[in-house]
């Protein structure tokens, strides 16, 4: 990347604080501008601990009295269960605790599960990361891919035709969508047969490949709904932006070149166009992790979004708390990432 | 930039194709990311065929893998945890009864206390102490023969560790010693005579096993398989939310089940589980509302279970919330301290109506506090207790309590109009619907409705701060439980903790009884005769009044499942009954049907049309690909 030796780079800078190493300089400025990025991702985490704490304690309800609800307790049991989970201190000695516990990476034990939240949460991470991982990196190359036929040839039948399609998809509820596919390719119906299971995540007592297209198999309706879903949002995205660009002076210019419609539009229109969609993917890779709790509901699959729900009706404050960190840590993860590579597709980023 | 329409090159009249153009050299990246991806989808369509191909061609027995008979049932409730210990929900509590035999069962046809691990049992000493005389020869699945001392270390366990008590403590907390002087004879001292030592279903784990466990409070007994276990099945397999497995326990004392695998498979919703009960993934799915019965019913190959339930479905008013000492608390309205009151809004409920309309007929009209299903126990009114369907006498009592009829409401001699507050589960869809009929049947008494569906009705409830709720709670074969729930000894100690009481009740008669009741384990007859008498008294409290008794609604294929054991006897439940025996003796299907044959074809079949879709798309796309860029060049 740079040409010029560190050293030598501060030293010009020292003598000669004008005449700085173009190279050097716009390195600098990317670690700069990557340590600012970083710094207000570490105070945005910290923030969300600090509104995960105070957040769930609003929602009403006595953890302890809804978990000893139609059993005979006395007044010892429950201070002894008070004691258990910390609930008898002040609350902000709660906080500190919580707080000090969470920075060295204990994030409490689930009231219902008996178990605790982090081992809960390692547990249904991977299902969560490879259904709505797969499906992020789906339907964002569908919707790409698209969207960018759909605006070249904007106005056109194939235009308005993947426009309405994924429109309509993009409206029809997750859940219904879901519902539908296991009644037509599960069950199947009239000359379909059934193809797929109609959930969860395996089968059980499979191992090695055996096991890799049992989830494969088992994976592929709920990540078709997600991606049928979805996509909408990444073809329009495209679509406008890619509109945009159409009318620019440059693409006239590579025309005037000589090059062909297909390298015009490769090479010149699409990377413009690309920047507000690699937003737009990186905010649903934050997605992931939350997963999609309607979808995994109906799929019965063993992820995130059920045990959330789960976690809310007790209310399980140590597990809530968990899973906003997780779902807001990971949102977190993927804007700083998208920055720290956004200058890679858009130099005039972090000059 | 001018991002018009106009000015944006058009590419559609200006490029249009010219044939003689050659054939275009497509971008040889795009192409490439284009090839591999429809190389994964052919591959992702392949799979999808591949494994289900795969399985159905070794199907020839139930519904299971190769030559394997396998039962699977759909779950949607969480294991809490597969430890007898912890265990409280009623998913892990019914798994822990196929691994843990207790020291008596239940009869499968009259759900009375029969032998079990003990063989028999006596009560000597006023009723104080409890000998128990253990079945000969009965093994543990790993060959260690069960003894007195692992039924006399499980109970010592519950009764000195806290942490072991967590799930069943109560039912020790009236033991004294217990004491197993030889191998086949155990000795339960007691505080004070309780009747329910007739009816000991604790599970009784194995003490070689469980006494190395450090902390019990924290052993979920789902890590080490296969567990060891007493029971018809052996656990082999355990993953949160997603499967259950059992294998039959060859050296289980009453028999080994016939099937050979046992599978518990989560299904979070109710409509996809039964999709996979129509498409035969699954054998069987419980808890059925009476829509999805309605859609399952007259379908080939299957067979809805209109089985008698076990709990009751009631609305409760509340009496004065208040602690043993007597101190109130809560806010409960005082309109419902009067007996009138409470007997004209339960003479404006029409329970015909409640079973037709919000259970579909998959129930039975409230009338006594225990369901008919425990014969012995379950009463009803007599004819000039009975409140029955009188909107008129109701509209009288409101009058005779002072409640006037103003501008169609209730108005008290305060001059407040008559409003109540009613607790509903929001997650519990009959609440909901039965709440609406309530709001209309109490409208037209001028009594005003807040119907509160909350997903966490406790609390509200604990602190007393209600004025009518539904209540419901599931009944065992000995009722002691659900009669302890209202005596004035389960009243809180005071109105920051919890108390066992169900809605607040105390009332004198009813406490007699009840110790009446308990001190008669030795006649049977006579006891069932005080609890019948019980709930006359509760009954005539008025704080508490049966909607109805909703039936368990189950369906299974019965090409898996020749058979299965509903209980009781006649029109009983599969699914959570006291003890194993559905699942003990379900007898396997003898053939497939012949579906299962045509589903794998169809399945071959399918696949291949997948891939064919997919080459299809693929030519087509590659086509117009190329087309296009001709027509660019």
């Amino acid at each position: 990347m740079s040409t010029a030796d560190p050293p030598v780079t501060s030293a010009a800078v020292k003598t000669a604080p004008d005449a700085r190493g173009a190279a050097g300089s716009s390195r600098r400025a990317y670690l700069s501008y990557v340590a600012g990025k970083l710094a207000g991702a570490a105070v945005s985490l910290f923030a969300i601990l600090v509104t995960s704490f105070f957040l769930f304690r609003i929602i009403p309800g006595d953890p302890v009295k809804t978990m000893t609800h139609g059993r005979k307790v006395d007044a010892e049991q429950l201070a002894a269960l008070r004691r258990h989970y910390g609930l008898d201190l002040p609350l902000w000695e709660q906080f500190t605790q919580y707080v000090g516990d969470a920075l060295t990476g204990n994030l409490g034990d689930s009231y219902q599960f008996n178990e605790p939240v982090l081992d809960l949460i390692r547990e249904r991470v991977p299902a969560t990361l490879l259904l709505t991982g797969t499906a992020v990196v789906l339907y964002s190359a569908l919707g790409l891919w698209l969207g960018t036929r759909a605006a070249w040839r904007h106005g056109g039948l194939g235009d308005k035709v993947n426009t309405s399609v994924a429109l309509t998809l993009w409206s029809v509820p997750h859940f219904w969508l879901g519902m539908l596919l296991i009644i037509v390719f599960s069950v199947g119906i009239g000359p379909i047969p059934g193809l797929f299971p109609t959930g969860g995540m395996e089968s059980g007592g499979e191992h090695g490949i055996a096991y890799v297209v049992d989830v494969v198999h088992h994976m592929f309706l709920p990540v078709l709904t997600l991606v049928a879903a979805c996509y909408a949002q990444t073809l329009l995205v495209m679509r406008s932006s890619l509109l945009d660009e159409m009318g620019s002076d440059y693409l006239t210019a590579a025309r005037a070149k000589g090059l062909r419609d297909d390298l015009v539009r490769r090479r010149h229109a699409v990377p413009n166009a690309m920047l507000p969609t690699i937003t737009l993917v990186f905010v649903n890779l934050g997605f992931i992790a939350a997963g999609s709790i309607l979808v995994e509901t109906v799929f019965s699959w063993p992820g995130l979004g059920g045990l959330f729900y789960q976690a809310l009706s007790v209310p399980d404050l140590p597990l809530i708390q968990g899973l906003f960190i997780v779902y807001a840590g990971s949102m977190i993860l993927a804007s700083v990432v998208a920055d720290l590579i956004y200058p890679l597709f858009d130099p005039r980023v972090g000059r | 930039m001018q991002p018009t329409d106009e000015n944006a090159p058009t590419p559609g009249p200006l490029h249009r194709p010219t044939p003689a153009a050659r054939a275009g050299r497509p971008g040889r990246r795009l192409r490439r990311v284009l090839g591999a991806g429809a190389a994964a989808l052919a591959l992702i369509a392949a799979t999808a065929a591949g494994p289900a191909a795969a399985k159905s061609a070794q199907d020839d027995g139930g519904d299971g893998d190769g030559d394997k008979a396998v039962l699977t049932a759909a779950v949607a409730q969480s294991v809490d945890s597969l430890s007898p210990f912890l265990a409280v929900t009623l998913v892990a509590t019914s798994l822990n009864r196929l691994m843990y035999d207790s020291l008596v069962n239940y009869d499968v046809k009259t759900q009375e206390p029969i032998p079990g691990l003990a063989e028999k049992w006596e009560p000597s000493n006023a009723g104080k102490t409890w000998t128990y005389t253990m079945r000969d020869g009965v093994k543990w699945s790993d060959g260690k023969p069960l003894t007195a001392e692992d039924a006399r270390w499980t109970f010592h366990t519950m009764m000195t560790d806290e942490a072991a008590g967590a799930a069943n403590g109560s039912y020790v907390a009236n033991f004294a010693k217990v004491s197993a002087p030889d191998a086949r004879t155990l000795v339960v001292e007691l505080k004070e005579p309780q009747a329910t030592m007739n009816s000991m279903d604790l599970p009784i784990v194995p003490k070689h096993v469980w006494q190395d466990v450090e902390d019990l409070g924290k052993f979920n007994n789902d890590s080490d398989f296969p567990v060891v276990s007493s029971g018809p099945y052996i656990l082999t397999g355990f993953k949160t939310d997603s499967y259950v497995t059992f294998e039959p326990n060859p050296d289980f004392w009453r028999g080994k089940p016939k099937f050979d695998e046992l599978r518990f498979k989560y299904y979070k919703e109710t409509d996809a589980a039964v999709a996979a009960l129509r498409k035969g993934e699954v054998s069987f799915v419980p808890d059925l509302t009476p829509a999805h019965a309605a859609s399952l019913e007259g379908q080939p190959d299957i067979k809805v279970n209109d089985g008698q339930g076990r709990r009751f479905w009631a609305i409760a008013t509340n009496p004065g919330a208040r602690d043993v000492k007597g101190r109130k608390f809560g806010d409960g309205h005082p309109a419902l301290l009067d007996p009138r009151v409470r007997e004209a809004l339960f003479l404006a409920v029409d329970r015909e109506v409640i079973v037709d309309k919000v259970l579909q007929g998959h129930g039975v009209e409230g009338e006594g506090y225990i369901p008919p299903r425990f014969g012995d126990y379950h009463w009803k009114p007599s004819a000039e207790q009975k409140i029955g369907y009188d909107p008129a006498k109701a509209a009288r009592l409101l009058d005779q309590a002072g409640y006037k009829l103003k501008d169609g409401k209730r108005v008290g001699k305060d001059g407040k109009p008559l409003d109540l507050r009613m607790l509903c589960h929001s997650t519990d869809a009959r609440d909901k619907a039965a709440g609406k009929f309530l709001e209309e049947w109490w409208g037209a008494l001028g009594i005003g409705l807040d119907l509160q569906c909350l997903d966490n009705v406790g609390d509200p409830w604990v602190a007393g701060e209600y004025d009518l709720a539904f209540d419901g709670w599931s009944v065992n074969p000995d009722p002691d439980f659900v009669l302890a729930i209202h005596t004035c000894a389960a009243l809180p100690e005071s109105e920051d903790v919890v108390g066992q009481t169900d809605n607040f009740i105390c009332n004198k008669d009813y406490d007699r009884l009840y110790a009446e009741q308990l001190a008669a384990y030795d006649d049977p007859g006579k006891r069932a005769e005080i609890v019948r008498e019980m709930q006359s008294v509760l009954y005539d409290t008025g704080y508490m009044n049966v909607l109805a008794y909703p039936n368990s609604v189950e369906a299974y294929r019965t090409d898996h499942i020749e058979s299965i054991t509903a209980m009781p006897a006649g029109n009983g439940n599969i699914w959570g009954q006291d003890g194993s025996w559905s699942w003990a003796t379900a007898v396997p299907a003898a053939e497939a049907s012949d579906d299962d044959g045509g589903s794998a074809m169809g399945v071959v079949l399918g696949g291949g049309a997948a891939v064919a879709v997919v080459v299809a798309a693929g030519v087509v796309f590659t086509m117009r690909r190329r087309a296009t860029a001709e027509d660019r060049e």
